[in-house]
């Protein structure tokens, strides 16, 4: 059984007396263990599917299966409670909690899943070491520099072991070098066996990836292997 | 238990926000420590008010009645008017009453009529003179503080002695013992027997130590030839004071040879009125000050939403990150509404402090008294205006939507 299943995914909002579709129709199954990068240009519909794959909204129309369960008709909390244990998020901008150190950032998700307190340091903590910031605990976000910051991020993302890690442009804010150290990082850990996601508008980011699924107009234009040798 | 771990995070949470805006929790808390100090202040005084005032009234005495031809609290005009047409209370029905009650065990009838006291080239004017039997000193919280008391035989007869109060002593009598002088009670001349002790003032007006006791048989000889005598009797025992007016009721009446039909002629008061009235006052004091000071309060909890607004649209982006790691519409809910009554209770506990302080100072003027039941009323107020003023903003918060809140720059 695959781990994502959309079936005929539609999604639309009104913007005044404007209907816009922002998915038309989109159909995609992804098996776990899949890195796969979603490309298209601004207005594509992209950052639409991935708030879907990422349940942070939820269809006008079509099923969404993750993991075996249908997310397209859960409310508020329980989205809240599939997106705590079953996705991972690594954003453009890190996102990360300014007051607070890596620890509490990475701890975070573990809170709201309700872990006790010594489980809870030992496994952020795992987390982090697992990115190569075990030395950067106590650092505030504005202490560290952007790649360290993305690594708590990912660290964040990876802590409750997800279905999913989703990651919207994570280099977006990055220079190259700390750019490609990211993209090795993801890579790593999709061998590792995490399914993974990179929203990107970047060929070279998309290449890292080991399936390409273009979005176009709402509908998916393309969706193939990534070309060998690339 | 998961509730007490999200409330033991969001204490976390809140004291990292109040602490990355100190100036502006300070200002805000400001409104809810004027608003906890101006409400604790007026219960603090009318607490200190009630304390003052039992203590007072409590000369009277809670076992003690009182018969006279009017009511201590009258209520209008035209039953002022019909109790003054009443018959006098005489002498020979206070002894009458004596005779009959069974439950009383002190009963001593009462006239009274101010005069000047002098002695030497010393003089006292405005001195209560009151005209009474030996039983005067046991219905009376006052002891004697030196010489005797009148006798029934002296009390019978009119001698012309008297028994006075610890202020005429000391203004007539500066350096010798009072004892066996003579002295000029309004028109006539009395020898003092006695001094009574000290019994402070009631409700802070007259003083009872101001007075000069004599027999009654002189007061009628010498001062008014048939006055209305007012009877005080104090009863066997203080829970027994209902059945000894039920008692004192039916021998009045008896007395006063009044028709089962009629209405009573006369008035039995009690400590228990001063109570009663003095509560009803008390009760509208309390109610339209604490109304007004708890304006102030108001306006500390509509200080705090604006607040709590302004930090919710300012950590948009924060709730939609929360959120999108799986913070639940209770959890930020929560967490705002927790953050609020933070303020409040630091708020509320800066401002009972103030009180405390201005307690202190206030009580070298006025009677005041800070009680536990006010201060832990007080936080749960400040408490309660955090939760109130704080829930519209959190729930704002709780029900954004995670990927508008993303967005949010």
């Amino acid at each position: 059984m695959s781990l994502i299943r959309l079936q005929n995914i539609r999604r639309q909002y009104t913007m005044g007396a404007e209907t816009i579709h922002a998915l038309r129709d989109v159909s995609l199954e992804i098996e776990r263990g899949e890195y796969v990068a979603i490309m298209g240009p601004s207005g594509s519909g992209k950052s639409t599917l991935m708030n879907l794959l990422g349940c942070l909204d939820t269809p006008s129309a079509g099923v969404y299966e993750l993991n075996g369960q249908n997310v397209s008709e859960m409310d508020d909390n329980q989205l809240a409670e599939i997106r705590n244990r079953e996705i991972g998020f690594v954003f453009q901008t890190f996102n990360l909690l300014p007051r607070s150190n890596a620890l509490r950032n990475v701890e975070l998700p573990l809170i709201y899943s309700g872990v006790d307190a010594d489980e809870r340091k030992q496994m952020a903590l795992d987390a982090l070491t697992s990115v190569g910031l075990g030395d950067r605990i106590h650092h505030k976000p504005n202490e560290m520099s952007g790649g360290q910051r993305q690594r708590v991020a990912i660290a964040r993302a990876l802590v409750n072991r997800p279905s999913i890690i989703l990651a919207d442009e994570p280099t977006g804010n990055l220079d190259s070098r700390t750019g490609e150290e990211i993209m090795a990082l993801l890579k790593a850990l999709s061998q590792k066996g995490n399914t993974i996601f990179v929203v990107t508008h970047e060929e070279e980011v998309a290449r890292h990836a080991r399936r390409i699924i273009r979005i176009r107009d709402g509908l998916i234009a393309s969706d193939e292997p990534t070309p060998p040798g690339s | 238990m998961y509730l007490i771990r999200e409330i033991s995070e969001g204490l976390g949470i809140a004291w990292d926000a109040i602490r990355a805006n100190k100036l502006r929790s300070f200002l805000t808390t400001l409104g809810i420590v004027i608003g906890i100090v101006t409400v604790t202040l007026m219960a603090t005084a009318i607490n200190g008010l009630n304390g003052a005032f039992h203590k007072s009234v409590s000369v009277i005495g809670a076992d003690m009645l009182f018969v006279s031809r009017t009511s201590w609290f009258v209520n209008s005009q035209a039953e002022w008017l019909k109790s003054m047409r009443r018959r006098e209370i005489t002498l020979a029905q206070a002894r009458q009453l004596q005779r009959e009650l069974t439950l009383a065990q002190a009963v001593a009838p009462m006239v009274g009529i101010n005069q000047t006291v002098t002695y030497q080239n010393h003089s006292s004017s405005s001195v209560q003179i009151v005209g009474s039997t030996e039983e005067f000193i046991n219905t009376s919280g006052a002891g004697i503080a030196e010489g005797r008391f009148i006798s029934a035989g002296e009390a019978e007869g009119g001698r012309p002695v008297c028994v006075i109060g610890m202020d005429v002593a000391t203004n007539l009598f500066a350096f010798e013992s009072p004892l066996g002088k003579r002295i000029k009670v309004g028109p006539r001349v009395l020898e003092v027997i006695g001094v009574l002790g000290r019994q402070g003032s009631f409700l802070g007006l007259a003083s009872l130590d101001n007075q000069v006791v004599i027999p009654v048989q002189q007061f009628m000889i010498g001062y008014l030839r048939n006055p209305d005598f007012m009877i005080k009797i104090k009863a066997i025992a203080p829970d027994q004071l209902e059945e000894a007016k039920e008692e004192l009721r039916g021998a009045m009446r008896k007395i006063r040879h009044l028709a089962p039909g009629d209405p009573d002629d006369f008035a039995i008061n009690q400590q228990d009125m001063f109570v009663t009235m003095f509560n009803s006052v008390a009760g509208t004091i309390a109610a339209v000050g604490l109304l007004i000071t708890g304006l102030s309060l108001f306006v500390g909890g509509i200080g705090i939403m604006n607040i709590m607004f302004v930090s919710v649209a300012e950590r948009t982006r924060e709730i939609g990150v929360r959120k999108a790691i799986g913070a639940k519409r209770r959890t930020i809910l929560l967490q705002f509404l927790i953050e609020a009554a933070t303020i409040c209770l630091l708020g509320g506990l800066v401002g009972l402090g103030i009180t405390w302080v201005l307690t202190l100072g206030l009580k070298r003027v006025m009677p005041v008294n800070m009680s536990l039941g006010v201060m832990g009323l007080a936080l749960l107020v400040s408490l309660l205006t955090g939760v109130i003023s704080g829930f519209l903003p959190a729930w704002r918060a709780a029900r954004m939507n995670p990927v508008e809140a993303l967005r949010n720059e």
